[in-house]
């Protein structure tokens, strides 16, 4: 009897997220080309959005600097392409994690030694190294003037039965539905495990975990490092879907957007952070048809979310689902 | 043997905070099993004490051991993972979380993490079981589920010995366990740290001289910084010099609370 009023909300919402799934799974099918490439994007950013808050909402470091990662995952797939020929989905995907895992670990291990604001400025500090790093190594980056990708790649799965063509817009979104669910997966699942425990103690007192026996900064590191390769995930598929990338989408701007979306999305709920994503994007696109101000609409309404509404959109949804419930 | 043979030893430590001299030559010898109070007035040093014997601060000179091991200035994780496990004065919990979650942390700060790095933490084998045991020790299975910041003041302080405990500490360091409670509370605790095994040795500091001299073997009575007298609580009790440090010069009274 308690059970099932219990349980009836988790079993509503799950249906709820399958039925969402499943719409999602159908939108190439219906929609017009430029929405679906709209809500390709708004994946990708939502995963980049969900990587950072891994860090911000479940371990409690605000990081302004994980464009980082993210250029990381593009670049090395657009350099190995341009400069090493290599065009393999199958090479480039792990070098590129890797390289923006390592990046994470060197970021990582200088400035997680610090906290709070300390933390924010380091790691934005060496976000621009690297926008600076990019922006003069011309020989190797391609400079101001970004990197190219040139052809995007086909995979023959299972052929020739499946292929699927990346420069497809269509098979492309699944591709991206498909890893970012995956990873929306992988990172719920990383918050269970002993390590993502530890990690939500740190959230909550530090110094308490550290008197537990824990050593505290090896656990921030190895979800930093976590974090980073998710972010590199987002930095790939943005590669493949985009075919070029420029020293922009690495600099502090990008890393600040991207903290406006899990803000706005909710922190501390992976999920949130698509929320947030097309919400950003969204306005970006309609309010700048309307007018050249839109950031001071955008602004307005962070500022509005950040005052009324600090669990974002998922808490918003939460407090008007709670209300329903009631009645 | 000397320090060898204590649970804890504290050897000649020196503190400074700028130019207050927050303790001199402090020493202390806890046997294994004994429960030993810290007594003195505000700012005596009591806490600052605790801080270096945990791994918070690092003395200035000066040697501590748990057991055998030294441990002078090693960082407090390692230091708790070698068996000593603390307390603190103002309540320090993961308010957010429930009281189950708060032990459960504890517990697995003490299982194999690369045994069980990728398995969900409530499948662990056992801990659910040990963490559950532990809050019973301390009294609070029924708030379980509880957030720890929804506790009353009480329960907070019940759940912080249970937090301690869950890492199956040799040596416990309480700091005011039952400060700013209720003389009912005061009487729950009090006979929560009675119920302790044996096997777990603790050093606490209380103003309460009821709470004191009801669980202490031995007592130490820090003053200034300096240690002014350490032994069986019986003779402690009496010492002039304790009387001083309490009750000013005025010797009309023979003993505390007698």
């Amino acid at each position: 009897m308690n059970s099932s009023v219990t349980q009836s909300p988790a079993m509503a919402g799950r249906y709820i997220v399958l039925a969402l799934i499943a719409a999602l799974a159908l939108v190439p099918f219906l929609a017009p080309k430029y929405m679906v490439n709209l809500l390709t994007e708004i994946l990708i950013f939502g995963l980049l959005a969900a990587s950072l808050d891994l860090v911000l909402g479940y371990t409690g470091l605000a990081s302004l600097g994980h464009a980082a990662f993210f250029g990381a995952g593009a670049y090395t797939v657009g350099i190995l392409a341009v400069k090493g020929h290599c065009t393999s989905v199958l090479a480039a995907v792990p070098a590129a994690l890797l390289v923006s895992m390592v990046l994470a670990l060197i970021v990582g291990f200088f400035s997680l030694r610090t906290s709070g604001i300390y933390f924010l400025m380091i790691t934005l500090a060496f976000g621009q190294m690297l926008f600076a790093l990019v922006h003069k190594w011309t020989e190797l980056s391609g400079g101001s003037d970004g990197c190219s990708l040139g052809k995007r790649p086909i995979i023959q799965l299972l052929s020739p039965y499946l292929t699927v063509d990346f420069s497809d817009y269509r098979h492309f979104y699944l591709v991206v539905l498909v890893t970012v669910l995956l990873a929306f997966v992988a990172l719920r699942g990383v918050v269970k495990l002993p390590l993502g425990q530890v990690a939500v103690g740190i959230r909550e007192n530090e110094l308490r975990v550290r008197f537990m026996g824990f050593n505290t900064f090896a656990y921030k590191l190895a979800m930093f490092v976590i974090s980073g390769c998710f972010a590199g995930l987002a930095g790939i598929l943005y590669m493949y879907f985009n075919a070029f990338i420029s020293p922009e989408e690495l600099s502090w701007v990008m890393s600040g957007k991207v903290l406006v979306m899990v803000i706005l999305g909710g922190v501390g709920t992976v999920y949130g952070s698509v929320l947030g994503a097309g919400t950003l994007l969204l306005m970006e696109n309609w309010l700048s048809s309307y007018t050249e101000r839109w950031l001071l609409i955008l602004g307005s309404i962070f500022v509005f979310f950040v005052l009324f509404a600090p669990e974002g959109l998922v808490g918003v949804f939460r407090g008007a689902a709670a209300r329903w419930g009631r009645k | 043997m000397g320090p060898k043979m204590n649970a804890l030893s504290v050897e000649n430590v020196w503190k400074r905070f700028a130019s207050l001299m927050v303790l001199e030559d402090a020493k202390l010898d806890v046997a294994s099993g004994e429960r030993h109070a810290i007594i003195g007035p505000n700012g005596a040093g009591k806490t600052t004490l605790f801080n270096i014997v945990s791994g918070l601060l690092r003395p200035d000179s000066g040697r501590v051991f748990l057991g055998t091991a030294e441990i002078t200035s090693l960082s407090p994780d390692k230091i708790s993972l070698m068996g000593l496990s603390r307390t603190f004065q103002v309540t320090n919990l993961l308010m957010n979380l429930t009281a189950y979650e708060n032990v459960r942390l504890a517990v697995q700060s003490r299982l194999k993490m690369l045994h069980n790095a990728l398995t969900r933490v409530e499948r662990i084998p056992g801990i659910r079981e040990r963490a559950e045991e532990k809050l019973t020790q301390v009294n609070l299975e029924h708030k379980m589920s509880e957030q720890a910041g929804k506790l009353s003041y009480g329960e907070q302080r019940q759940l912080e010995i249970g937090v301690a405990l869950a890492t199956d500490p040799d040596v416990l360091l309480l700091d005011e366990p039952t400060a700013g409670m209720s003389p009912v509370e005061t009487e729950r605790v009090s006979q929560l740290i009675l119920s302790l095994p044996r096997t777990v040795t603790i050093v606490f500091v209380d103003h309460d001289m009821d709470v004191v001299f009801s669980l202490a073997h031995r007592v130490t009575v820090l003053h200034a910084g300096r240690v002014i007298a350490q032994g069986p609580k019986d003779v402690v009790r009496c010492l002039s010099e304790v009387m001083d440090a309490y009750l000013g010069h005025d010797r009309s009274q023979e003993c505390l609370l007698s």
